[in-house]
């Protein structure tokens, strides 16, 4: 019983550990740039149900004002999801700008293909 | 791919329903969810649609890449304006309350002002990177 | 919980997928899972602009950016023993850590009786603005948004000062071609 309760009350948790815990690996061990930066994004995305999760209320709706409602979920990581899932995509432009900019200039996304060609010089 | 008939005639219906919706988000953003930010996404996307059924320079004939880099500092400009018109007025930064006769109407007033700015600061970015990457394609 | 397993469900997806173009798709559809799993925790306006975003925008750029430069990934050279380990370690700490925090969903968790109350009291009556994201967005945290809004400013000329130029044909030293 107690097992139950732990799994009800700390699954979003978990499920967010699991999503950061990917984003690394992917991060970490994949040597493209395009890979890596849907790492990061999922890395991104995981902040966002961290945040998003205790602001939750049971029984809450969302936090729009009207006379039939009492109970609303929190606003304030909202707010500062809200815009950072915008400085999000702008910051993963940059991203990929630089992986177009690379690409042109070494003819490769892969990071092992760009290392070797530094050392045949 | 851009000359297939039922592409153009499905954009055409749809361009200015996504248009409307995302005027609709923006100047709704106070009693439902939505605001700047949405707002701006949206119209990008629109744009962005445009530009891949009717090819990037005609998108580029109505919305030139000219207007989308100005946009970009002018929404900042807008926000940042606003915060120093009420400075001018004799309160802090970024306090709307001297904007009207009643401070909780100034408030509404600029909170309306500032979603513009960042419309027009995020629409115009949006545009302005996709249109940089279009352009390396070629 | 049925989203959130699908979510853990496409993660690993797009961990095994070596075809970036598969992967980008699941980026797609994740991010509109991860909208649905937002409307659930109540943020709705978070998840338009993750809808918007995460699947829209996001997902063209990637696909723009596969046309330029190549869809296929090549097999990792170094065994990924090492970021596997650093991957369990954290999460197993992480998990650790999540038995000191608080249920979810209580309302009387610290994070919910900071400032939250004094938001949802008084925004109706100090700015006459029914929807309290917008409100504490541009009003009561401006300053934040306005900071907000210039780091996307930043990012937007950032990439045009790196992609506008006209690109230099000229074969010269530094152009090489690996791989091909």
């Amino acid at each position: 019983m107690d097992l139950l309760y732990q799994i009800v009350a700390h699954y979003n948790h978990w499920i967010t550990i699991f999503l950061m815990v990917s984003g690394l690996y992917i991060v970490v061990s994949r040597g493209n740039m395009v890979k890596k930066l849907v790492g990061l994004g999922l890395f991104q995305t995981s902040v966002y149900l961290l945040y998003l999760t205790p602001g939750k209320i049971l029984g809450g709706t969302p936090p729009v004002l009207s006379p039939d409602f009492s109970v609303y979920s929190n606003p304030l990581p909202h707010v500062l999801i809200l815009t950072a899932i915008v400085v999000g995509v702008a910051t993963l432009a940059l991203g990929l700008a630089l992986v177009v900019r690379i690409n042109e200039e070494f003819g490769t996304i892969e990071e092992d293909e760009i290392f070797a060609g530094d050392e045949d010089e | 791919m851009r000359l297939d008939v039922i592409f153009r005639v499905g954009a055409k219906i749809l361009l200015p329903i996504m248009l409307l919706f995302a005027l609709y988000v923006q100047f709704h953003g106070d009693f439902g969810p939505g605001g700047g930010f949405q707002a701006g996404v949206m119209s990008a996307a629109m744009v962005i649609f445009y530009a891949i059924i009717f090819g990037l320079e005609t998108a580029q004939k109505v919305f030139p890449p000219r207007l989308a880099e100005i946009m970009v500092p002018a929404g900042v400009g807008i926000f940042a304006g606003v915060g120093v018109i009420g400075m001018l007025l004799g309160e802090n930064y970024l306090n709307y309350s001297p904007l009207a006769d009643d401070p909780a109407h100034g408030q509404e007033y600029g909170i309306l002002l500032v979603e513009f700015g960042v419309l027009v600061t995020v629409s115009g970015t949006m545009v302005a990177i996709f249109y940089c990457f279009m352009g390396r394609g070629r | 919980m049925v989203l959130l397993t699908l979510l853990a469900a496409i993660t690993i997806g797009i961990i095994r997928m070596r075809n970036l173009f598969a992967v980008v798709v699941l980026g797609g559809i994740y991010s509109f899972l991860m909208a649905s799993v937002m409307i659930v925790l109540d943020a709705v306006d978070v998840a338009m602009t993750e809808a918007a975003v995460g699947a829209g925008i996001s997902t063209v750029l990637m696909l723009g950016v596969l046309h330029l430069t190549k869809t296929q990934e090549s097999k990792p050279k170094h065994t990924p023993l090492l970021p596997l380990f650093v991957a369990v370690a954290t999460g197993a700490a992480l998990v650790f850590g999540t038995f000191d925090l608080p249920p979810f969903g209580l309302a009387d968790t610290p994070v919910n009786l900071h400032v939250a109350p004094y938001y949802l009291e008084n925004s109706l009556r100090e700015t006459l603005v029914a929807n309290v994201v917008s409100s504490v967005l541009a009003s009561y945290r401006g300053f934040d948004t306005l900071g907000e809004t210039a780091v996307i400013f930043t990012a937007g000329i950032a990439v045009l000062l790196l992609l506008k130029g006209k690109r230099k044909l000229k074969p010269g030293p530094k152009r090489r071609r690996i791989g091909r």
